[in-house]
């Protein structure tokens, strides 16, 4: 078991986001969340990251108990994320950002820094060497200079994935992938983190609004409504779920 | 176009061309630092000019550290802390209790560095305490408790009889010597290039661009602020230290919020995120008080007058977020072109 939520449950003062969420999560799977505008999707994944803590329950990562830690902690654990409103470092370099991610990687003091001493003109260096491989890997070797701020929608969005494989996770979480990005495009993400899973071999959790592309890769799925987990199972039954009709695919189903 | 439009801009390009080629010349610093070196020692020793503007040299070099380190946490970090002369003053004061109290008056000047050191320990130690509020604050609230921390700095030496209240230390020897200040200041400007040029430093700048993706990303920002707000506090201290003995007269008075305000006035006149910027900062606010003397009253309405209109047209600063190439590791600027040709990656030690 990579991952395992117990009875999560998650209130902002008297609101509750998040009730009763629980999910089994093993290696090398790829689910799906899925739901309306706020039921909660994205503070399921600010809870497992650390970003919240949970009100009450309990996420083991690998047997590591995940509530009460940083997220720096979390991250260094082996879990990364990216967001739903793109978050790079926009004054800082394509390669800065991707520098950074390997923050928890760092093998030197602060007083080697300081002096330049000891282990890290070595560490830079592998660090910097890493990080150019990491951005050729994602065909990004020649943005590596540029300010991320100036690169293209798509390209950020690319750049926020690398950045987050730069922190060697075993488990992604992807929030809204194909927000912004045009439907015709759909497939070619589909195919990028199809791609991603296998070079990375990754295990990845994901949510999303495009219907297409989550029935298109996701193998489970997972829907809440105002913070409830009201159905899960295979696409296919998820689609026929008179519950998710009702909720979220009611006015949308014609797509389907 | 006219023949004149031509020639200026030749004459533009001219100019532009002898500067890349200058600040391409890296040989130039280390060329450049051992004149300075000579210099300090040469120009007291011969009078070369004047005592007056050598006196004016050496607060620039004080300047210099305070603005440098001040940026570290205001540019770098862009957190707003407002109480820098707070750790100026716990450094003035530790430095000059230990040569007028603590060390024996016919060693002082042999442990003038050993003086300095521990004054910056002591303000980086009390950094430590205020870097613990910016763990959970940010911002105007972060502001608010560096404001309250030189307050309290200040209220507590002046109500301890004991180092002089508010009648603070006359007397103190004047050991700040222009090779001091040369030598202090170089060293706090290389260690803050050095800091911010590792991934610590990529660590700070990442808690200025977005601090929950930093965290996510797996910074340890607590760690990192601490280390941004002890670097930064120390300098500090080792410049109310190189102040203390160059003034030889501090009181709490000395320290107050305006003396942080100028502090803050020469960071963002140079520009933010900017080592050059705070070098260009300190030296024109500086001179320029020191130039304007004669207005009288006036220079302190000037001095406000320039910050507005930079404010208003370049509110960076001078080199807001920009740096001299000089202050850049030459491995940061070569390190990308010589990967792309697929050769080994040079040394970071490398300049």
């Amino acid at each position: 078991m990579l991952l395992q939520a117990k009875s999560v449950t998650h209130y902002f003062g008297g609101l509750c986001a998040v009730s009763d969420f629980n999910l089994d999560l093993e290696e090398g799977e790829l689910v799906g969340i899925i739901g309306p505008n706020g039921a909660g999707k994205t503070t399921v994944f600010n809870l497992i990251t650390g970003v919240y803590r949970a009100t009450q329950g309990s996420i083991r990562f690998r047997d590591v108990e995940l509530v009460g830690k940083r997220p720096n902690e979390i991250t260094a654990l082996g879990i990364a994320r990216t967001f739903q409103n793109i978050r790079l470092f926009k004054e800082l370099t394509v390669l800065d950002n991707v520098r950074i991610a390997a923050y928890n990687q760092m093998q030197y003091s602060p007083v080697e820094a300081l002096f330049q001493i000891g282990r890290y003109s070595s560490e830079e260096k592998r660090i910097l060497n890493n990080a150019m491989e990491l951005l050729e890997v994602f065909k990004m070797d020649s943005y590596a200079d540029e300010l991320s701020k100036n690169l293209p929608y798509g390209l950020q969005r690319r750049l926020e994935i690398a950045r987050a494989m730069a922190t060697r996770p075993k488990l992604l979480l992807l929030d809204e992938p194909a927000a912004g990005i045009n439907p015709n495009e759909i497939k070619q993400l589909m195919e990028f983190i199809q791609w991603i899973r296998q070079q990375f071999d990754l295990t990845i959790i994901l949510i999303e609004h495009q219907m297409r592309l989550v029935m298109g890769i996701c193998e489970r799925l997972k829907v809440l409504d105002f913070g409830a987990t009201i159905a899960e199972g295979l696409p296919l039954e998820i689609q026929n779920n008179p519950k998710v009709l009702e909720a979220y695919l009611g006015e949308e189903g014609g797509e389907l | 176009m006219d023949a004149q439009t031509v020639e200026k801009r030749n004459w533009r390009s001219r100019i532009g061309q002898r500067w890349d080629a200058i600040a391409e010349n890296r040989r130039i610093l280390p060329v450049l630092l051992v004149v300075g070196f000579l210099l300090s020692f040469a120009i007291p020793q011969f009078t070369l000019i004047n005592p007056y503007y050598q006196l004016i040299i050496m607060y620039v070099g004080i300047n210099i550290i305070l603005a440098t380190s001040l940026n570290l946490i205001n540019g770098y970090m862009g957190e707003f802390s407002v109480g820098h002369a707070g750790f100026m003053a716990v450094g003035a004061y530790t430095a000059a209790l230990l040569t007028m109290k603590v060390f024996p008056s016919n060693l002082v000047g042999y442990l003038f560095p050993l003086t300095i050191l521990i004054a910056g320990s002591a303000a980086a130690l009390v950094g430590l305490v205020v870097a613990i509020p910016s763990f959970k604050t940010r911002g105007d609230y972060l502001a608010i408790v560096t404001l309250a921390f030189n307050m309290i700095v200040k209220s507590v030496i002046e109500n301890i009889e004991a180092i002089g209240g508010p009648r603070g230390i006359p007397g103190i020897d004047r050991l700040t010597t222009m090779p001091w200040v040369f030598f202090w200041t170089v060293l706090a400007v290389w260690c803050m290039r050095n800091f911010i040029y590792s991934n610590f430093g990529r660590g700070v700048l990442s808690i200025r661009e977005d601090e929950i993706a930093s965290d996510l990303m797996s910074v340890n920002t607590r760690q990192v602020k601490l280390l941004a707000f002890v670097i930064s506090s120390f300098f500090a201290g080792v410049a109310g230290g190189l102040f203390a003995h160059l003034l030889q007269f501090i009181s709490p008075r000395v320290f107050d919020i305006l003396k942080s305000t100028d502090i803050l006035i020469m960071v963002y006149l140079g520009g933010i995120g900017s080592i050059a910027g705070s070098i260009l900062g300190a030296t024109i606010f500086t001179v320029l008080l020191e130039a304007l003397r004669p207005l009288g009253y006036y220079r302190m309405i000037l001095m406000p007058l320039l910050l507005i209109f930079l404010m208003l047209y370049r509110p960076r600063g001078i080199m807001g977020l920009r740096e001299f190439r000089w202050f850049i590791p030459s491995y940061e600027q070569i390190a990308i072109r010589l990967w792309r040709q697929k050769k080994e990656v040079p040394d970071a030690s490398a300049g």
